[in-house]
C-alpha cells in the first residue's frame, strides 16, 4: 500500500478501496460489526472441530486417519488467525469466548448436526467446506484489513479440504452398494444445511444493508448461494449422487439451476437452540474450557515466576 | 526365530508403539485446555500416525503376501499388537498425557538416535525422520513438565501424582528379548540396556528441575512383547478398526 496517500476520513479510505486497518479511526457501529463477523467465524472454526473429530478415532485407513487430523487442525489455525484478527479491533480472546458460552457470539448453524457415518466426513468436506469457500472468497477484498487476508490464507487451505471431502464421496460412490448408501444418505442430510450457511433470502436479511455500505460485504446471500449450487450440482453427478431437490433444474435464462424452497422453519429453530447437537456442541466447548482451567493458570504462574518462557 | 522374523516384530513394535500413542494424542482434538495446545497435541498425533505408517508399510513389506500397512493396523487382533503399555493408557488429565509424552519422547529420543545409524537402511531413513519430530516432542513435554512441577500448587499436585502412576510402566521400554538380542547382533537395533542409564540421566533432571519426587514402584508392569496388553487396548482397536471390521469388502 502507498502509505504516502492521506485519507481525510474513514469514509474517504472506503470510497478508494483501500483497506481499514486497526489504527484508523472507525465508525463504532463497523468495529461492532466486525467483531461480531470475524468471532462468529472464529467459533465456527473452532466448533466445526467437533463434528468431524467425532470421526478421527475410527478413520478407516492410516491415510484416512491423517488426513481428517490434518484438516482439523487447520480448522483449528483458521480459528486462531480469525481470533487474532478480531483482537485487532480492542477485544480479548477470553472475551470472545465469554460471549460464545453466555450464547451472546453464535457460530454457523451447520455444526449443529450430526456426524453420523464416515460418508458425512466427506460431506462436510465437500459441501461445508465448498460453501464456506465461496463465501470467503468473496470476502478476500472485505474492508477490514487484518480479515481480508486471513481470509487469503484460509481459502489455500478449504480449497485442500472441499477437494479432500469430494475424493471420499467419489471413493465411496465407487464402492459397495452400502457405501453409496452411505454417501447417498450423508448427501441427503447435508444439502439443505449447506444451503442454509448462506443465511436468509436477500428479501428477509435485514442488516445486509450497512455491511454492504462499509464493503464488509460484498456478494448477498441469494448470489453466493447460487454460486455454491451450480458448481456442486455438477460436481455430484459426476459421481452419481442425487441432489435430494426435486424441484432442482437448469435455468437456461440465468445460467444457473432454480432449487426447491428451502425450510426456513427449521433454520429458525436450529439458529435459536432448538437443532440435534447444539446443546452438545456448547457443552462440549464449555467442559474443556473449564477443565483447562487449572492447566492455563499453571502457565501463567510459571511465566510470571520465570521470565525465560 | 529367523532374522527376518525379527524384524517383522520389531518393525510392528515401532509402528505400534506410534500408532497407539498418535490415536491416543488424537483424542485431544478440540478438548485442549486452549487452542494453541490443542493444536499441538494434534500435531504430535499425526506426527506419530505417519510414523506407524511408515514402520507398517515395512513390515507389510517383509511380510510378504501382499499385505499393506492397513491390513496390519486394521486386521490384526489385541494379541498381535506389541507396543508399549504406556502408549495405550488414556491420556487423562492434561498433566497425565505430559508425563506420558515426557516419559515416550525421552526414549523416542534416545531410540532414533541409535537407530538413524541402523544397518538397515529402511529403518535408518525412518528414524532420521522420527528424531527430528521427536526432539519438538521432547522439548514440548519438558516445558510443560517445569510448568505444571512449578506452577500451581494444583498443576504440581496433578502432576506428580501422574508421574508416580506412570513409572511403573517404564521398565518394559527397556526390556529385551529374542527379537531385539538377534537384531542387536545385526545392528540393526539398538542395545536398550544403554538406553535405560541414557533415559534416567536425562529424564531425571528434569522432573528434578520440575519439583517433582522420583517415584520408587516396586513393581514393573510388563507383557507388551508378547502380546499381553492392558484392558485398554481391546477397547481401542474396536473403535479404531470399526469400519475396516464391519464392511470387509469396502475399499475407503
Ligand atoms: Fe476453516
Ligand atoms: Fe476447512
Amino acid at each position: 500500500m502507498n502509505t504516502t496517500l492521506a485519507f481525510n476520513s474513514f469514509q474517504e479510505k472506503l470510497d478508494k478501496d483501500f483497506n481499514i486497518e486497526p489504527k484508523d479511526v472507525m465508525p463504532d457501529d463497523y468495529r461492532k460489526h466486525l467483531i461480531r463477523q470475524i468471532s462468529q467465524h472464529a467459533h465456527s472454526e473452532v466448533i466445526g472441530m467437533q463434528p468431524e473429530g467425532n470421526w478421527i478415532s475410527r478413520a478407516p485407513s492410516l491415510r484416512a486417519k491423517q488426513i481428517l487430523l490434518a484438516k482439523i487442525q487447520d480448522e483449528g489455525g483458521h480459528g486462531l488467525y480469525l481470533y487474532s484478527a478480531c483482537e485487532t479491533l480492542g477485544i480479548s480472546r477470553d472475551e470472545l469466548i465469554e460471549q460464545l458460552h453466555e450464547g451472546k457470539a453464535k457460530y454457523s448453524n451447520i455444526f449443529n448436526y450430526p456426524s453420523l457415518s464416515w460418508a458425512d466426513i466427506g460431506a462436510i468436506g465437500w459441501l461445508v467446506d465448498g460453501a464456506a469457500i465461496v463465501n470467503q472468497v468473496s470476502l478476500q477484498r472485505t474492508s477490514f484489513g487484518p480479515y481480508a487476508r486471513a481470509m487469503v490464507r484460509i481459502c489455500k487451505e478449504e480449497s485442500f479440504h472441499q477437494r479432500q471431502g469430494y475424493e471420499i464421496m467419489a471413493t465411496m460412490m465407487s464402492g459397495t452398494k452400502v457405501q453409496r448408501e452411505m454417501a447417498q444418505d450423508a448427501m441427503n442430510r447435508w444439502w439443505w444445511p449447506s444451503l442454509m450457511m448462506f443465511g436468509p433470502h436477500d428479501s428477509d436479511s435485514p442488516h445486509s444493508g450497512k455491511a454492504f455500505e462499509w464493503k464488509i460485504k460484498l456478494k448477498s446471500n441469494d448470489e453466493l448461494r447460487q454460486k455454491f449450487i451450480d458448481k456442486t450440482v455438477q460436481q455430484a453427478e459426476v459421481i452419481g449422487l442425487t441432489i435430494p431437490d426435486d424441484q432442482l433444474k437448469w435455468n437456461e435464462d440465468k445460467q444457473g439451476y432454480d432449487h426447491g424452497e428451502i425450510n426456513w422453519d427449521e433454520f429458525k429453530r436450529v439458529i435459536n437452540g432448538n437443532g440435534p447437537c447444539n446443546k452438545q456442541r456448547l457443552d462440549h466447548h464449555k467442559k474443556y474450557h473449564a477443565d483447562g482451567a487449572w492447566v492455563r493458570e499453571a502457565a501463567a504462574a510459571y511465566a510470571e515466576t520465570n521470565s525465560k518462557f | 526365530m529367523t532374522n527376518q522374523e525379527a524384524l517383522y516384530i520389531y518393525l510392528l513394535r515401532l509402528g505400534d508403539n506410534a500408532l497407539l500413542n498418535g490415536h491416543r494424542l488424537a483424542e485431544w482434538c478440540s478438548r485442549g485446555p486452549f487452542l494453541e495446545e490443542d493444536l499441538a497435541m494434534t500435531n504430535i498425533a499425526l506426527d506419530n500416525i505417519g510414523r506407524a505408517q511408515a514402520f507398517l508399510k515395512y513390515a507389510a513389506a517383509i511380510h510378504g503376501k501382499g499385505k499393506t500397512e492397513d491390513d496390519l493396523a486394521y486386521k490384526r487382533s489385541e494379541r498381535e499388537f506389541y507396543n508399549h503399555l504406556i502408549t495405550e493408557l488414556p491420556i487423562g488429565d492434561f498433566a497425565y498425557t505430559v508425563a506420558k509424552q515426557l516419559i515416550i519422547s525421552c526414549f523416542d529420543v534416545l531410540v532414533f538416535t541409535d537407530l538413524s545409524n541402523s544397518k538397515d537402511e529402511t529403518i535408518a531413513g525412518i528414524a532420521a525422520k522420527a528424531l527430528k519430530e521427536s526432539r519438538y516432542h521432547f522439548v514440548h513435554a519438558r516445558d510443560w513438565s517445569y510448568r505444571l512441577g512449578k506452577g500451581t500448587e494444583e498443576s504440581h499436585r496433578r502432576y506428580q501424582h501422574a508421574i508416580q502412576d506412570l513409572w511403573m510402566y517404564t521398565g518394559e521400554l527397556f526390556e529385551m528379548n529374542e527379537v531385539e538380542n538377534i537384531l542387536l547382533q545385526e545392528g540393526i537395533s539398538n542395545n536398550l540396556q544403554e538406553v535405560k542409564s541414557n533415559w534416567i540421566n536425562l529424564i531425571m533432571p528434569i522432573l528434578q528441575e520440575s519439583s517433582i519426587r522420583i517415584p520408587t514402584v516396586d513393581y514393573m508392569q510388563t507383557g507388551s512383547c508378547k502380546g499381553i496388553h492392558t484392558e485398554n487396548l481391546g477397547h481401542i482397536l474396536s473403535e479404531m478398526q470399526y469400519l475396516q471390521r464391519a464392511y470387509p469388502d469396502a475399499k475407503w
